[in-house]
């Protein structure tokens, strides 16, 4: 549990680390913590770390049984999606742009992949073919912004119902995987761990994919001048290009990086539900943005962390978690709890904001 | 220094904007090891003709050579990769990087684990150290550190580029005495490593004391070439003003009018003032009157203005009006005590560019009147025909976009608008920015003519000269507060002006 808690501050947002970005050694934490603190820029992502510990002790304490295996387990499998949606998302912000057609790409992606894969196609294909789909949305978007000036909300609004009505086209009713399809193997079960009862430590291959996603990408943002371009943007965008740094390349990539993410998305999505429908992933985007700022970066780019954004994803997992244990809660009330943390987590980045101006 | 020696030639530059000749045949020579500097007043084409070698305008006319070979960029990456960086008047920095980020962004030393940060902090430190900034540590956050600190990390920047050309565009106009002297001192260093050094600045003590040679630019025109050592101060003036200092001095002929120290002014204010932008101020401007403003870019000056008209709310102070007690908060509170402001961002808070002229001109005459009571055809005809003419509009054509006059004629529209309201204070915020020599005198013109009939003016503009010429008094401010008034005389230059800003500076 702890590596867990502790990378997102220490590993790949040291310069210094010798090891490789996603290898965050124990050994020097505390010196590293206490270098951490003067930086202003970390505090949302600490904070968000502080309020997941807070929910699993919370949780732990009041409905028991959180800290332990099978929790954590279901907690990465069900949310591998949303984890690999958010890394994308996540490049995006940080140029201080946005990706709202995430959600309409993977509704086309997995619809497109189920259809292909009954109809006996090569899986691997499928796979591909899926994952480009995305890519080319993130083309289109990438295209639309950079050479035709048209402002990242609404190129990406556009390929939301670009990639929804495309989708809508293809089917209207809920289009079921085989279940002998090759696809869903990337959903199959690995016991780790195997511990009392069903209390295992379990991983998919979803899970590795979205791990080894993070772990990518906070080699690119931390360890390539590609990363570097894209905090540059973020920090100035006028700057960056009278720097001379590839900035209409980079804007470019941002949004392909989103978009082939997104098609990611839909194959690890599909594998596990086995369903495809043209309604799939409505609100996506919202809820990866969400998780991409509750992880402590800035919405208008330039600061913040890949591993923030996972922990984004997981402060909103297990608060769903949280709710359905609680049961008193009715799960209806979640969107207004996820609101309220959202704009907890805004209004902590204005402080920050607003205290950098000062200095 | 032979002619072949040369790392940048520039011959007989042209560029031409809709309406305006930005550049004529200009020719410029930049050696190694030399500190020149490019001279002339706002609008003369100095951060043009920069553009123009860095390829961020593209030129219509002449020949660019970079050590000696033609060059054609296409934009400031293009010209970087070719050695020639440009350090900026505003620091084009990531303030949410670190130092050593910043300098080496695009240039960071990569092993088999992509970036090797250790490395990458060391020759960031290494170039940081060989400008003599060796107390930096590359790791701090950039907005940590002192704008002027910035501007050296800029430059630094340049050197881990590998830069054998140096543009630095009026780098010293937000640094203090000191600071400059810092900057001064990097920048001997580099020409001594044989770095060619293009420096822009409006003061002449820094051009004196820093250039070897300097090219003059006026109107867009090449003026000439001169080793700095060759040309004295007034030879140089003359040379930026050109033939028209006659007919601007002759607008003098009124400076040191006096109102009488018993009558009321037309506008007081005590203690006026706003948190962060200016310290409380005295000023007072009676009928008739032009009042100059003086200081320094980011002295306070504008803040002062707009806080005068309304445009943005005081904190403190007490502002009497005519002698009777007045809020005044806002811009509708301003008009309706028959103040007026025209801005100095003429682009973007000034004139909308898709209106005609027309339209541009009844904007501030119909919101005083409100939404509710239009302007008829025939009003908006009278005063398009009053203002066209009283202040000379070419084309004089109402209906024509706005965008299409030369900045010249959107000034004096610009000016017509706020006439049109028949303002009893009017402030004028560097209503002769970038705009020719002879609109310029025409716009000068005007405003004496203004006061002669009895306005009151605030005058703004960082061309202390100007400010001189037309001004009864002169409100010297520094650092977001007034440090001085002075009542014009034969004996007031801009010189006197510069003195008290220095000495200020030194004391404090």
């Amino acid at each position: 549990m702890s590596a867990l808690i502790e990378r997102p501050t220490s590993g790949p947002s040291d310069p210094s680390d010798p090891s490789g970005p996603a290898g965050g050694p124990h050994r020097t934490l505390l010196s590293r913590l206490s270098r951490l603190k003067p930086n202003l820029e970390t505090l949302p992502t600490l904070a968000a770390v502080v309020i997941f510990i807070a929910m699993i002790v919370y949780g732990e304490v009041a409905y028991g049984r959180i800290v332990q295996f099978n929790t954590i387990s279901n907690l990465f499998i069900n949310n591998a999606y949303l984890i690999i949606l958010a890394v994308g998302l996540t490049f995006v912000i940080l140029t201080g742009g946005v990706d709202l057609s995430v959600g309409a790409v993977i509704a086309i992606s997995s619809l497109v992949g189920v259809m292909l894969a009954n109809a006996g196609w090569n899986p691997i294909v499928v796979v591909v073919l899926m994952i480009l789909i995305g890519s080319a949305f993130g083309v289109a978007s990438g295209v639309l912004v950079q050479y035709f000036n048209v402002q990242p909300f609404i190129a990406t609004l556009a390929m939301m119902f670009l990639a929804r009505g495309l989708a809508s086209m293809l089917s209207t009713t809920p289009e079921r995987l085989g279940d002998d399809s090759p696809l869903r193997s990337l959903s199959t079960e690995i016991t780790v761990i195997n511990g009392t009862k069903i209390n295992d430590l379990v991983v998919t291959p979803n899970v590795l994919i979205a791990v080894l996603v993070v772990a990518v990408a906070a080699f690119v943002l931390h360890r390539t001048r590609l990363g570097r371009t894209v905090y540059a943007i973020g920090g100035s965008e006028s700057s960056a290009l009278l720097m001379g740094l590839p900035v209409v390349r980079t804007k470019l990539t941002v949004y392909v990086i989103s978009g082939t993410l997104a098609g990611l998305a839909a194959v690890v999505y599909t594998s596990k539900l086995g369903i495809a429908q043209n309604i799939t992933g409505v609100g996506w985007e919202l809820d990866a943005i969400a998780a991409v700022i509750i992880g402590g970066t800035l919405l208008t780019g330039g600061a913040g962390f890949v591993l923030g954004s996972v922990v984004g994803v997981l402060v909103l997992g297990l608060m769903n978690v949280l709710i359905t244990r609680d049961g008193s809660i009715p799960p209806e009330a979640t969107t207004i709890i996820t609101g309220g943390i959202l704009l907890v987590f805004v209004l902590l980045q204005r402080l920050v904001v607003s205290r950098k101006r000062k200095t | 220094m032979a002619l072949t020696d040369a790392i940048v030639e520039m011959e007989d530059i042209s560029i031409e904007f809709p309406g305006v000749k930005a550049l004529q045949h200009v020719d410029f020579r930049l050696f190694p090891g030399e500190i020149h500097t490019l001279m002339g007043e706002n609008g003369a084409g100095k951060s043009t003709l920069i553009k123009a070698l860095t390829g961020v305008y593209k030129i219509d006319g002449g020949s660019i050579a970079v050590a000696g070979e033609p060059r054609m960029f296409t934009g400031t990456a293009d010209a970087q990769s070719a050695g020639i960086s440009t350090v900026y008047q505003e620091v084009n920095l990531c303030d949410n990087l670190t130092v050593g980020e910043n300098v080496m962004l695009g240039h960071e030393i990569r092993g088999a684990f992509g970036i090797n940060w250790r490395k990458t902090n060391e020759a960031a430190r290494e170039a940081l150290v060989g400008l003599g900034l060796g107390h930096l540590d590359p790791k701090q956050p950039l907005s940590s550190i002192s704008l002027a600190l910035q501007q050296l990390v800029a430059i630094s920047r340049a050197m881990v580029a590998k830069s054998k050309v140096l543009i630095l565009d009026e780098p010293t106009s937000s640094l203090d005495a000191n600071e400059v002297e810092g900057l001064f001192g990097v920048m001997r260093r580099l020409r001594d490593q044989g770095v060619a050094i293009l420096f822009v600045s409006h003061f002449l003590d820094q051009v004196y004391a820093i250039s070897d040679r300097m090219t003059v630019l006026r109107n867009g025109e090449f003026v000439g070439e001169y080793l700095t050592a060759d040309l004295d101060r007034t030879q140089l003036i003359s040379k930026m003003i050109g033939k028209d200092f006659g007919t601007l001095a002759a607008l003098g002929s009124n400076r040191g009018r006096v109102a009488a120290p018993d009558a009321t002014p037309f506008y007081s204010a005590t203690d006026l003032g706003r948190k962060g932008s200016i310290d409380p101020v005295d000023i007072e401007v009676h009928a008739g009157e032009v009042v100059g403003l003086a200081g320094l870019l980011g002295s306070g000056r504008t803040e002062l203005g707009r806080l005068i008209y309304g445009a943005d709310r005081p904190d403190t102070g007490e502002v009497r009006i005519g002698g009777v007690s007045a809020e005044v908060h806002s811009p509708i509170a301003g008009l309706s005590k028959k103040i007026a402001f025209s801005t100095e961002n003429r682009r973007d808070e000034g004139i909308i560019g898709d209106l005609t002229v027309r339209e541009n001109l009844i904007l501030a005459v119909q919101a005083e009147r409100g939404w509710a009571r239009p302007l008829s055809r025939r009003e908006q005809k009278e005063l398009c025909d009053k203002y066209l003419v009283e202040l000379n509009v070419r084309p004089a054509d109402p209906e024509r976009p706005i965008k299409n006059l030369s900045g010249g004629n959107q000034q004096k529209v610009l000016l017509g608008r706020w006439l049109a309201t028949n303002p009893e204070l009017i402030v004028l915020d560097e209503p002769t920015r970038g705009i020719d020599i002879g609109a310029k005198a025409e716009i000068q013109e005007a405003i004496a003519a203004l006061a002669e009939s009895g306005m009151s003016v605030v005058f703004i503009s960082s061309e202390l000269e100007e400010v001189v010429r037309l001004s009864e008094r002169i409100v010297v401010l520094k650092d977001h507060r007034k440090i001085g008034e002075l009542v014009n005389g034969p004996d007031v230059t801009a010189e006197t002006i510069v003195d008290l800003i220095a000495t200020e500076g030194s004391a404090a």
